[in-house]
């Protein structure tokens, strides 16, 4: 099932990191969803960081995919941290009124990978 | 009164042409100065509208103007479509009103991102959605 999108997928560890660093067309959004499934599933990981400070704007289709991406994966066994919002994001997002709950989020890549280790600790 | 300078006409066909717009509000924002939080919300709106014009429009267009009232430089975008339009606009201005391939954000949300707002709604015939962002500083 994986589509193979432009958005590259690493892996540090057991933890899959996915950087956004171009605007999301619809279609890479869809792939992004779909990639990262499919390497949590061949790649046997716990957790993942989703890094989107390479975004300077997200709507209500970008963050649904965001959001469900990371139920997604924790229906998978994998924990998810937001990292990276700008603060005009932030500032839309939540005036539009979609606080994006039930996301777990970070400042960026160093504080997202410490919560993940607390979080994933916590589950053992 | 406002005074309409340039004005950026924009077919909405397809997913790609949400960003096409997107883009071309936020190229004006930025030339015209616009702080980076207004930039981002008028960006925003302009894409939620865009794409309902499209999702439930099934195509539309819109209109990007350059305005001024005088003493205020502004963007103006009217997104038009000639879809099945909106039955009960106060309940979708609710933000509560949720289609199978939307949030049921777009228009609340929207609406909060915005100074100006109209909407008008003829079921049957489609909808014509006017907002206008004015730079603060």
């Amino acid at each position: 099932m994986s589509v193979h999108g432009p958005i590259p997928i690493l892996r540090i560890g057991s933890t899959l990191l996915v950087s956004i660093q171009l605007e999301l067309r619809d279609a890479v959004a869809d792939a992004f969803q779909a990639d990262v499934l499919s390497a949590i599933e061949k790649r046997g990981t716990t957790g993942l960081v989703v890094d989107i400070s390479g975004l300077d704007m997200v709507d209500t289709y970008v963050a649904r995919i965001l959001a469900e991406t990371g139920r997604m994966a924790k229906l998978m066994g994998t924990s998810t941290v937001l990292v990276g919002m700008r603060p005009e994001v932030a500032a839309t997002l939540v005036r539009m009124g979609y606080g994006m709950e039930g996301v777990r989020t970070a400042l960026d890549l160093d504080a997202g990978l410490a919560l993940l280790g607390h979080v994933i600790a916590q589950r053992k | 009164m406002i005074q309409v300078g340039a004005t950026h006409q924009i077919p909405i066909e397809n997913a790609d042409d949400i960003i096409r717009v997107r883009r071309r509000v936020r190229d004006i924002a930025e030339v015209k100065k616009f702080d980076s939080f207004a930039t981002a919300a008028i960006t925003t709106a302009t894409s939620e509208l865009a794409r309902n014009a499209l999702v439930h429009g099934g195509k539309g267009i819109a209109c990007i103007e350059e305005v001024t009232d005088g003493y205020r430089l502004g963007i103006r975008i009217v997104f038009e479509d000639h879809g099945p339009g909106i039955d009960d606009i106060p309940r979708v201005l609710a933000g509560g009103y949720t289609t199978a391939r939307s949030m049921g954000l777009g228009l609340s949300g929207s609406k909060r991102l915005v100074d100006d707002f109209e909407l008008e709604s003829t079921p049957g015939a489609g909808t014509k959605v006017t907002v206008t962002k004015w730079k603060r500083f």
